[in-house]
């Protein structure tokens, strides 16, 4: 054992033999020594309970009631093409967005295969090539919200071609 | 076991769930570690003992890969001091390293002193006193593996840090339900950071371990967050039109990487957090995500689809020079670099399956570390020497860990339910 190495260790049984009690009971956990390395009181978190009340809405217009245009467009893996029948229902789509406008929001999804944030930039591709086909159609830009999910929020849980092919998907709301 | 029931109770009394903790089911072992015994320690106060010492310094000299811990049954004696060894006992049974220690309350809390011996020569190799806090005994055991890995290994111990990760507890056809949790490096002490019906996703330590990032949708759209652990404090730092994801702190602390759309597609930026000014660093039609620092701050590792599939790239922070790292195989993402910048961990598919991958920059050989099929968010330990990552086990989501070398491996699953995206804490 060299010099350092013996000092090292006498800093650490100092730093440890100062270390005092905290609590460790109720929901804020009282937390000290998070930080220092040889610390080793309790290194607690507090716990927040985000109050999300004020979302619970925010995931549909409430457009699409007594609509039978698609509101799903499903992708192949890794790619934001849309497929024939996907322009079909977007073209109208446009139609009736242009002759009615109102706001609507596309969220973009992938499968769980690959990673998440990476899924998270092919699902916003994906919202956007919804987004700009509209708007290539006509549609006004300022109607259009597109936010992606990735794959956090799965429609079919599971793992599985049929699982992951209806997951990669754009839902318009 | 006792611990594990403690800490649900706290939660269970404290916020009316119980998410029952982790389980290690160690899988496979170096063949070369270290033989070494860990004797149970006399507990020299009233009532029994806060926590078994010996048994969660031997499951962490086990979990590290480099040692053989002996079964309590195989020993023929139960000395607590250097003056009760008889190295015989331990020669016979090919021991090479022996660890006895006492125990006590004291004032302060709890206090443990331990000595190790060398079998073979019969020297003293460490003698110490750890103590802490009345409900730390846990952390004494942690800072007893330290030393003992310390001591023999001169590889930096890390049985002390913690783990962040995120807990799908969504019952089916109920209310989404994610959970930010937080553990021991081992599973023990489980804690809910953070919960919230919309996704929270990519959590992230500060280098001083005081602070955590992570990205939160419960406003109904992605933001990034900073909370400091000790307060609950939090603040919203990003609140962008698009994608606000991959939050990481630079290695001094001052700034973030971070991915952002705000300007039409994936970028990767950093923030100044004092003024919270954005620097852009990439500038791509294609998505660029997932950044992580280089050592010396200079550089951010990224994964990249501008070659037509996801690879891993270095950008100069400085100059905005960009090259590619990673050409083997078809899905190269989500890189983490050692500390000493050597060792490059990333998320590597090929045909449809994903792996862990660990690519040595000094020769670039690709090593394959896990052999599961839905890998990923690999989050290497500070002392460099084991990755953790989330994989699917029996259809759940679990955490698993690996050697760099991938000779241990263990599967961390939770009774909580599906758990991903690990974050392995400083040191």
């Amino acid at each position: 054992m060299n010099a350092t190495f013996k000092l090292m260790m006498a800093l650490v049984a100092a730093v440890v033999l100062s270390a005092c009690a905290s609590k460790n009971t109720g929901t804020v956990v009282g937390g000290q020594g998070t930080g220092a390395v040889d610390d080793v009181s309790d290194a607690g978190a507090s716990t927040v309970i985000v109050d999300d009340s004020r979302v619970s809405d925010s995931g549909s217009t409430g457009f699409g009631a007594g609509s039978n245009l698609e509101t799903v467009f499903y992708f192949d893996f890794d790619t934001s093409s849309l497929s024939f029948e996907a322009r079909s229902s977007l073209d109208a789509w446009a139609a009736s967005l242009t002759s009615n406008p109102r706001d609507i929001r596309l969220e973009g999804h992938a499968d769980e295969r690959g990673t998440r944030e990476y899924n998270i930039a092919l699902g916003e591709r994906r919202a956007k090539a919804i987004s700009d086909y509209l708007i290539s159609s006509g549609v006004s830009a300022r109607l259009i919200e597109v936010i992606s999910y990735g794959e956090e929020r799965p429609a079919v849980p599971g793992s599985g071609d049929s699982a992951w092919s209806r997951n990669r998907r754009v839902e318009l709301k | 076991m006792r611990y594990l029931v403690i800490g649900c109770l706290a939660l269970l009394s404290a916020l009316g769930v119980c998410a029952q903790g982790i389980v290690i089911d160690v899988t496979e072992t170096n063949v070369q570690s270290t033989p070494i015994a860990v004797v149970p320690f006399r507990w020299d106060s009233d009532g029994t003992q806060p926590v078994d010492f010996a048994e969660v310094v031997s499951d962490d000299l086990r979990r590290s890969g480099l040692f053989d811990p002996m079964p309590q049954a195989n020993m023929l004696s139960f000395p607590s001091s250097g003056q009760q060894i008889s190295f015989r006992d331990w020669s016979i049974s090919q021991t090479d390293y022996l660890l006895v220690g006492t125990a006590r309350t004291t004032a302060a809390g709890i206090e443990a002193s331990i000595e190790l011996y060398n079998v073979n020569t019969q020297e003293q190799v460490l003698n110490r006193t750890v103590s802490g806090g009345p409900n730390n005994g846990r952390d004494v055991s942690h800072r007893v593996s330290d030393l003992v890995y310390e001591t023999i290994t001169g590889i930096e111990g890390i049985f002390g840090t913690k783990i962040l990760y995120v807990s799908d507890a969504t019952k089916p056809d109920g209310e989404p339900s994610f959970r930010l949790m937080m553990s021991d490096q081992d599973g023990a002490r489980e804690q809910l950071v953070i919960e919230s019906h919309e996704p929270i996703m990519s959590p992230t330590w500060s280098p001083d371990r005081k602070q955590i990032a992570y990205v939160s949708f419960e406003t109904g759209r992605p933001a990034i967050y900073i909370q400091n652990l000790a307060t609950g404090q939090r603040e919203k730092i990003t609140d962008f039109q698009g994608i606000n994801g991959s939050p990481v702190w630079s290695p001094d602390g001052r700034k973030m990487a971070m991915v952002l759309s705000k300007d039409g597609n994936p970028e990767i930026y950093v923030m100044d957090l004092a003024t919270k000014a954005t620097q852009r660093v990439t500038n791509h039609f294609s998505i660029d995500t997932e950044p992580n620092w280089t050592p010396d701050g200079r550089s951010i590792y990224f994964t990249s689809d501008r070659g037509g599939r996801p690879q891993i790239y270095q950008a100069d922070i400085a100059n905005g020079r960009t090259t590619r790292l990673t050409f083997e195989g078809d899905y190269n993402a989500r890189p983490r670099l050692s500390k000493d910048g050597r060792f490059l961990v990333m998320v590597h598919g090929r045909d449809g399956r994903f792996h862990i991958a660990v690519q040595d920059l000094q020769n670039d050989r690709v090593i394959i570390v896990s052999e599961t099929s839905l890998d990923e968010s690999p989050t290497i330990a500070p002392n460099g020497a084991l990755v953790m990552y989330a994989t699917k086990w029996e259809g759940q989501g679990i955490l698993a860990v690996v050697s760099l070398d991938a000779g241990v491996k263990y599967r961390m699953p939770s009774q909580a339910g599906n758990i991903r995206e690990p974050a392995w804490s400083p040191n």
